[in-house]
């Protein structure tokens, strides 16, 4: 199949690349069965607590009673807590505080590095002090004292979870400025006299996506990771359940209610494995030159 | 530059950074709502103007933020990281005596995953169409996507419950309290399962690194060239190959330092292990503000340390590598 050079900019050859990489990405077999999964998750975080009306919190039946009763399809927790109830209600924190703090990680990592590999120079080297310093505090450490001594809002932990992960995106970004702003195409929209501003948001950056695009979706999994360990520790609020928040009030009862602790798990596992399978079948489709592998 | 001025200018690279780490910690102190007499306040359960005027002095908040500053980095230099709220005891000793079972821990599943990972990567490199690389993709997925805490859960239910096997908790056994190399070989028994959880994200990262990058290096002209004289299979995999192969993973393996410090935090919570880990998250619980402040600096330390080890011994195995650069 022809492919394009890279430094053609995606505007001249109108979404070429675009139609071009979604055809490639849906011939991927493990990253279409991904995104499959991925639907299916949204729609039951979105739609599930809306078709299935029980309170996580509410002690509907004998506490952990197996799962495979007509009333708690999935069992109950050691207080009576319905399991299904949890895994429905459970997902929205993680995957909304998950996809926001992936968010502020992209905003922050492609802020960073779009300066720092433009402006090179002294810019490059406090920023690269910066992205250095980020990188060796322990993160989910760094993550659970920023919820200690700030509060356990949902706010916090996304910023928390946000703010420790930036770094690799930071570096990433400024690898792919470094190697555009030398192709021809950004010279010459500096020779016509565009600010710098324009370069970086119009010239480079819609040229530097594909790759930070998979390390986005890359880091909304880890968030997600994170967000689970947080709430597995009991550092998010106590007062919204969570698949991780499942996991760590019922892991002393793992051996008399083995379920309650293995579904939600599942849940967190199949959002994060369908992710990394998007995210791994949007490389293969950005990247030409890994197709045939 | 020679070596030995290299190590000087990465060692005052590291002072620098750790510094940094400081002054962070200092800023974040600072941030917070409520300051260290406020919690001694709450804890006398209230106190006179005058009293809370005279405690501020003498923990020195009634000074200027920079002069505040200076106290505590003069302090951090001294190893002086203030008094835990809850132990009444001085951070920095608390903090050591955790040290031991995080390193034993953290270096056991760093050891195993490295050995295990790139015996496993190298295998699906040299057979691309076997189940084995089959394989590789199917654990790097499960290693890249199961939380650590609940696959640490799900060995534990299967090996401590389903076919008891392993001890689920603790780092010794507290009846039999066995000395010499009985003691040791109980402390094996008990790293079992925290070190195989930990190590399995690890394992997945480097078997996939060392599949990739060995399957670059086959392909290379000196191999190429290597088989083409005739040498045989077996030393061209080791000699030629695997050397070159190794390199990137030995640095990944070094980046992941403080990620493996942050998955310890949940390993030792869900298997009791007595490390750093399981004091930060009891020190949180109790906001023992002091105690996670100091554990946050000393781990950076910790990954500071484990960076520049890395540097040094990558620069050690690959000469091309230009002592300056």
């Amino acid at each position: 199949m022809a492919t394009l050079p890279e430094d053609i900019p995606a505007a001249a050859v109108a979404r070429g690349p675009w139609r071009e990489a979604w055809t490639v990405f849906l011939r991927n077999r493990a990253a279409v069965m991904g995104l499959a999964i991925l639907t299916l998750m949204a729609l039951l975080v979105a739609f599930g607590p809306m078709l299935y009306a029980v309170d996580p919190f509410d002690l509907v039946g004998a506490p952990m009673s197996p799962p495979g009763s007509p009333d708690s399809p999935l069992g109950t927790d050691y207080l009576g807590r319905d399991i299904v109830a949890g895994l429905v209600w459970g997902g929205r924190p993680t995957v909304v505080v998950g996809f926001c703090a992936a968010l502020i990680t992209a905003l922050i990592g492609i802020t960073v590095g779009s300066l720092s590999g433009y402006y090179g120079g002294n810019v490059d080297r406090v920023l690269g002090r910066l992205v250095e310093l980020f990188q060796v505090l322990p993160a989910l450490l760094f993550a659970m004292v920023l919820i200690t001594l700030f509060s356990a809002s949902a706010v916090t932990v996304t910023f928390a979870i946000g703010v420790v992960a930036w770094p690799g995106m930071a570096r990433l970004t400024r690898a792919e400025f470094l190697r555009i702003k030398q192709l021809d195409f950004v010279r010459a929209a500096r020779a016509i006299g565009a600010s710098d501003a324009r370069i970086i948001l119009r010239t480079i950056l819609p040229n530097a996506l594909p790759p930070i695009m998979v390390s986005a979706t890359l880091a909304t999994g880890t968030a997600i990771l994170f967000q689970a360990g947080l709430s597995f520790l009991g550092l998010t609020d106590p007062n919204v359940m969570s698949w991780g928040l499942m996991i760590g009030s019922s892991r002393n009862y793992l051996r008399e209610a083995w379920w309650a602790v293995t579904f939600p798990g599942l849940c967190i596992f199949l959002t994060v494995l369908a992710i990394s399978l998007v995210g791994d079948g949007l490389n293969d489709a950005f990247n030409p030159k890994l197709r045939d592998r | 530059m020679s070596f030995v001025a290299l190590i000087v200018r990465r060692i005052a690279h590291a002072v620098a950074l750790l510094l940094a780490v400081a002054v962070l910690n200092f800023a974040l102190i600072h941030l917070a709502p409520g300051d260290a007499v406020d919690s001694i306040v709450g804890e006398m359960g209230g106190a006179s103007a005058e009293t809370i005027a005279s405690l501020r002095h003498a923990y020195g908040l009634d000074q200027s933020l920079p002069a505040q500053l200076l106290i505590y980095l003069k302090h951090v230099a001294t190893g002086d990281l203030g008094q835990s709220m809850y132990f009444s005891r001085p951070v920095l000793g608390l903090i050591m005596e955790r040290v031991p079972a995080t390193v034993i821990l953290v270096f056991s599943a760093l050891l195993l995953s490295l050995v295990l990972g790139t015996a496993l990567g190298v295998l699906a490199a040299r057979y691309p169409r076997s189940w084995l690389s089959a394989a590789v993709t199917v654990v790097s997925l499960f290693g890249f996507s199961a939380p650590v805490f609940w696959s640490g859960l799900m060995l534990l239910l299967l090996f401590a419950s389903v076919i008891p096997i392993l001890p689920s908790s603790g780092m010794y056994d507290v009846v039999a309290n066995a000395q010499g190399l009985a003691g040791v070989i109980d402390v094996v028994y008990h790293l079992v399962l925290p070190a195989s959880t930990l190590a399995f994200i690890y394992l997945a990262l480097y078997s996939r690194m060392a599949r990739a990058s060995m399957l670059e290096v086959l392909g290379s002209d000196y191999v190429r060239t290597a088989r083409a004289k005739g040498v045989p299979e077996r030393t061209v995999i080791f000699k030629h190959a695997l050397r070159n192969a190794l390199l990137p993973v030995v640095t990944i393996a070094g980046l992941q330092f403080s990620g493996m410090l942050a998955g310890a935090v949940l390993v030792e919570t869900v298997f009791t292990w007595p490390g750093l880990g399981q004091l930060a998250y009891e020190s949180i619980l109790r906001r023992d503000n002091q105690l996670i402040l100091g554990i946050l600096l000393l781990s950076s330390l910790l990954v500071i340390v484990g960076n520049l080890l890395t540097d040094l011994l990558y620069r050690l195995i690959d000469p091309r590598i230009k002592a300056g650069g």
